[in-house]
């Protein structure tokens, strides 16, 4: 039951506009104002008493519903008909919820419920109305509690679920050499503006500056002087003169970590290619760019110069850097830390590659497992022994043998009624006799009354005349769309009925507790009036179609006489245990 | 005769072979008797021959333990004895009765000697399909011109599911040859030997309700021969029942195991087919997978 109103937390609070939503168990407020907070749940036990304005009066239409903690809860209804309902409602409930005090274990799990769960529940009922009604003829009548009805359609639930994950945000494709300073033209000052995210790509992209942040700043250096200097390292390789940076790190050896190659991703590139299956012919302990070939690498700058060997540790190609710039974006932003704290950043990422450092950790079984591989692969296929596959000779055997063997079969297990001697005796007697009949009788005259005749005519043209019209040329068309809409919908509606029922029934067996064999006696007893109404369904329907009808109804009545089946055998199963 | 006229066949020229069932363990349980039933058929049989002046008919009697011919309408012998014996009955069938007669006398006998009572109670259906495909096929093999062939099962007995396989083989052979078989069920039950039958064979296939109407749903139904088909509506099956016998108990089963290489049915698992030889359940990757798995096991022991 659902019902627009007016909250209010005292007698003049302007009020809350929203709908009650009332069930045996609970009720539940939601304002029409998503962003409002103030949504209330009530488990219908915790009610202690209920109060309303008579009719007639010039108050308006108000239940006021006092709790056992003692708040109290007022609802403004739109007229007096809808505050009656929702009141007797509530008297019911609480009359049932005082008569059954024991039955409050049972409804313990509703009370865990969350509220959006909750109102999952009601808006899935209210979108899905085949859905409400079968919640409506089977919790309502308490074959099923809530529980057990939505613990079949946990899908519907998830899939709701599945929406609220968030996305995760990526990572710009600009490369950090793309950062270009601002210069005033008239001195030779150039100024960098650096925004956290930047300063987030720089350390994600160079392990080594990083590091080199954590190190520095602030013990030796200010923030500003370590940017500083970060950047006198980068424009010293965009000139071309690698002497010049030599001569520079080798005065400043904190200027020198910048020029040095990243001795970190060197490390986890080494450990990557540990992982590689030493089973794959692959060279991957050469170095895979080239660099060490001359006249190999592209400088980031474009330039083809030939370099002096002693400065070639300077030197760095641009197939590196976009290489690792792909590998940062496709990892993504791997920490969710948004603070402007640059230190809280650097950290953050160090603990983040130090935990992924240790799932990827190579255990002692792993480096077993790797020699074991290795040694395999050595072996030279030509020198090994053919392999004996376990395949079973195929043998088609003669058919007679086949045949005679199975004639032990038939006698050791007889089938079927048996025939004695003496009726088969007697029945051949009488078959001669009637053979005798008809030698001296000759052909009887008339051969077929003319009524039977004619009735036969006419049940053998209608049978045609009515299979073509249901079969006919239309092969999309089917026999479901030639029924009344009514029936049509009630055959659908039983069908989903015995779905839902001879589910829950095949899923409560074995019994091992009380509560599934009341469970069980419930749906037992619901399945007796679904198959008395598809009955009576079949005897309503028009002479012609009752066939067809009775086609469609079969496989549900297989389904539920199964169903008792497997209960009566079972009940003189357990009976017998008892004994 | 003075001359035997030219083969001149039409499309309509029919040659119906009638497996009739003798089964008496039917026949004592019925509401018809055997005698009423023998006259609704012998009239059919009559308008059939009488529906063109080639056409030609042949009984085969299905019995308990035995089957046999009873009549040939094409053989000399049945033609010229039009002498009446003041009975009701056409002189052209009396040869048919007394070898009824008779062939119910051998049947008799036979199912003395059979050691076997715990059968069903069917009739030889395989026997009497495969004498009529026999028959059929000389009928192929005597030249270009000849009459349409169908076979019409007139049977009340239940299946046999131990004739499963040969009876499944008979409708095959049928569907090569392309002759329907037609039937008519006069049981209490359904015939899923029969349904298969008309169905796989493009024949008709109908349970009268009524049988004492029996001659009206022959003649209408069952008399018109394959041209005409073409043009008449003739009853159609809503369902087929499609289910087949075990090769190991030979029982009816709608749902089973049934082996790759040789197709044959079992009701239970077995580790072996019991038809072809081959061996269930073992298969070279499950051998692979625990020879792999021995082989990594003893380094690190």
């Amino acid at each position: 039951m659902e019902k627009r109103v007016k909250y209010k937390s005292f007698v003049k609070d302007p009020g809350t506009l929203g709908s009650l939503e009332l069930s045996e168990v609970m009720l539940l407020f939601v304002p029409n104002d998503p962003k409002s907070d103030l949504k209330l749940k009530v488990q219908t036990h915790n009610i202690k008493s209920q109060k309303y304005t008579k009719e007639g009066s010039n108050k308006p239409p108000w239940l006021n519903l006092t709790s056992k903690q003692g708040r109290s809860h007022i609802f403004e209804f739109e007229n007096y008909p809808d505050m009656h309902a929702c009141r007797d409602f509530i008297t019911k409930a609480l009359a049932k919820c005082e008569e059954e005090p024991n039955k409050l274990v049972v409804l313990t799990p509703a009370e865990q419920l969350s509220m959006a769960e909750f109102e999952l529940r009601f808006k899935l009922l209210r979108e899905n109305s085949e859905l409400q009604k079968l919640h409506k003829q089977f919790v309502e009548s308490k074959v099923l509690t809530e529980d057990e009805f939505w613990s079949t359609r946990k899908k519907l639930l998830g899939k709701d679920s599945i929406r609220k994950s968030k996305q995760q945000m990526g990572l710009k494709s600009m490369m950090v050499s793309g950062i270009k300073p601002s210069t005033d033209g008239r001195t030779n000052r150039v100024t960098f503006n650096l925004t956290s995210e930047i300063i987030f790509q720089i350390f994600a992209e160079k392990p080594a500056v990083r590091q080199a942040f954590i190190n520095y700043v602030p013990k030796k250096m200010t923030e500003k002087d370590f940017w500083t200097k970060y950047f006198r390292a980068e424009y010293l390789y965009s000139t071309k003169n690698t002497a010049v940076a030599a001569a520079e790190a080798a005065e400043d050896e904190e200027l020198a970590v910048f020029l040095k190659p990243d001795e970190i991703l060197a490390q986890e590139a080494r450990q990557k290619m540990r992982r590689v299956d030493p089973t794959l012919d692959m060279d991957a302990d050469e170095g895979d760019d080239y660099t060490h070939l001359m006249d190999h690498g592209i400088q980031r700058d474009g330039t083809n110069d030939i370099i002096e060997p002693q400065n070639d540790q300077l030197k760095r190609s641009l197939l590196q850097d976009l290489n690792r710039h792909a590998a940062v974006v496709l990892e993504g932003r791997c920490i969710n830390v948004q603070s402007e704290d640059t230190r809280i950043v650097a950290e953050a990422l160090t603990r983040a590659k130090q935990v992924s450092k240790a799932d990827g950790e190579i255990t002692k079984d792993a480096n077993q497992e790797r020699l074991e591989r290795m040694s395999r692969a050595t072996e030279m296929e030509d020198l090994q022994a053919p392999q004996n596959f376990p395949l079973a000779p195929l043998s088609i055997k003669d058919p007679r043998d086949y045949f005679e063997s199975q004639q032990g079969n038939i006698l050791s297990e007889p089938r079927g009624a048996k025939a004695s001697k003496r009726n088969v005796h007697e029945a051949y007697g009488l078959l001669k006799e009637s053979i005798l009949v008809i030698r001296m009788t000759g052909l009887s005259d008339p051969l077929i009354k003319p009524e039977v005749s004619f009735e036969v005519f006419s049940s053998l043209t209608r049978t045609i005349s009515t299979a073509k019209n249901i079969l006919g040329k239309n092969p999309q068309e089917s026999f479901l769309d030639r029924l009344p809409k009514s029936t049509k919908d009630e055959v659908i509606h039983h069908w989903t009925s015995i779905q839902e029922l001879v589910r829950h029934f095949w899923s409560s067996y074995p019994i091992t507790t009380t509560y599934l064999s009341t469970k069980v006696g419930k749906l037992k007893d619901a399945m007796s009036n679904t198959y008395s109404l598809l009955d009576a369904m079949k005897q309503s329907v028009q002479s012609d179609l009752r066939h067809q009808v009775s086609l469609l109804v079969r496989p549900m009545q297989q389904a539920l006489d199964a169903a008792f089946q497997h209960y009566e055998s079972d009940l003189q199963r357990r009976t017998a245990k008892i004994t | 005769m003075p001359a035997i006229a030219s083969k001149q066949y039409s499309d309509d020229v029919s040659l119906l072979v009638l497996l009739l069932d003798t089964n008496p363990l039917f026949w004592s349980t019925t509401s018809i008797t055997f005698s009423q039933f023998l006259s609704h058929v012998l009239a059919f049989l009559n308008a059939v021959l009488g529906l063109n002046q080639l056409n030609q008919v042949v009984v085969i009697a299905t019995g308990y333990s035995s089957c046999d011919y009873i009549y040939d309408s094409s053989l000399t012998s049945n033609h010229g004895n039009f002498e009446s014996n003041g009975t009701g009955m056409p002189a052209i069938f009396g040869s048919l009765l007394k070898k009824l007669e008779e062939f119910v006398t051998k049947d008799e006998e036979l199912s003395k000697e059979e050691v076997s009572e715990d059968r069903i109670p069917s009739c030889l259906l395989s026997g009497s399909l495969s004498m009529a495909l026999c028959y059929i096929q000389r009928v192929f093999r005597s030249g270009h011109l000849h009459p349409q062939p169908r076979i019409l099962c007139l049977q009340g007995s239940p299946d046999g599911p131990e004739q499963y396989v040969a009876v499944m083989n008979s409708i095959f052979s049928a569907q090569r040859l392309m002759v329907p078989i037609d039937s008519c069920y006069i049981g209490v039950q359904n015939s899923a030997f029969l349904q298969q039958a008309s169905y796989i064979t493009g024949g008709v296939h109908h349970t009268p309700k009524q049988l004492d109407g029996l001659f009206q749903y022959l003649t209408t139904i069952f008399a018109t021969d394959l041209h005409s088909r073409g043009f008449v509506q003739l009853p159609k099956p809503i369902g087929v029942d499609f289910r087949a016998s075990c090769f190991c108990h030979k029982k009816t089963i709608d749902m089973g195991y049934i082996c790759s290489v040789c197709l044959s049915i079992f009701c239970e698992h077995h580790k072996k087919c019991s038809t072809c030889g081959s061996v269930f359940g073992q298969s070279k990757l499950d051998d692979a997978s625990s020879a792999s798995d021995k082989k990594r096991k003893a380094p690190s022991t």
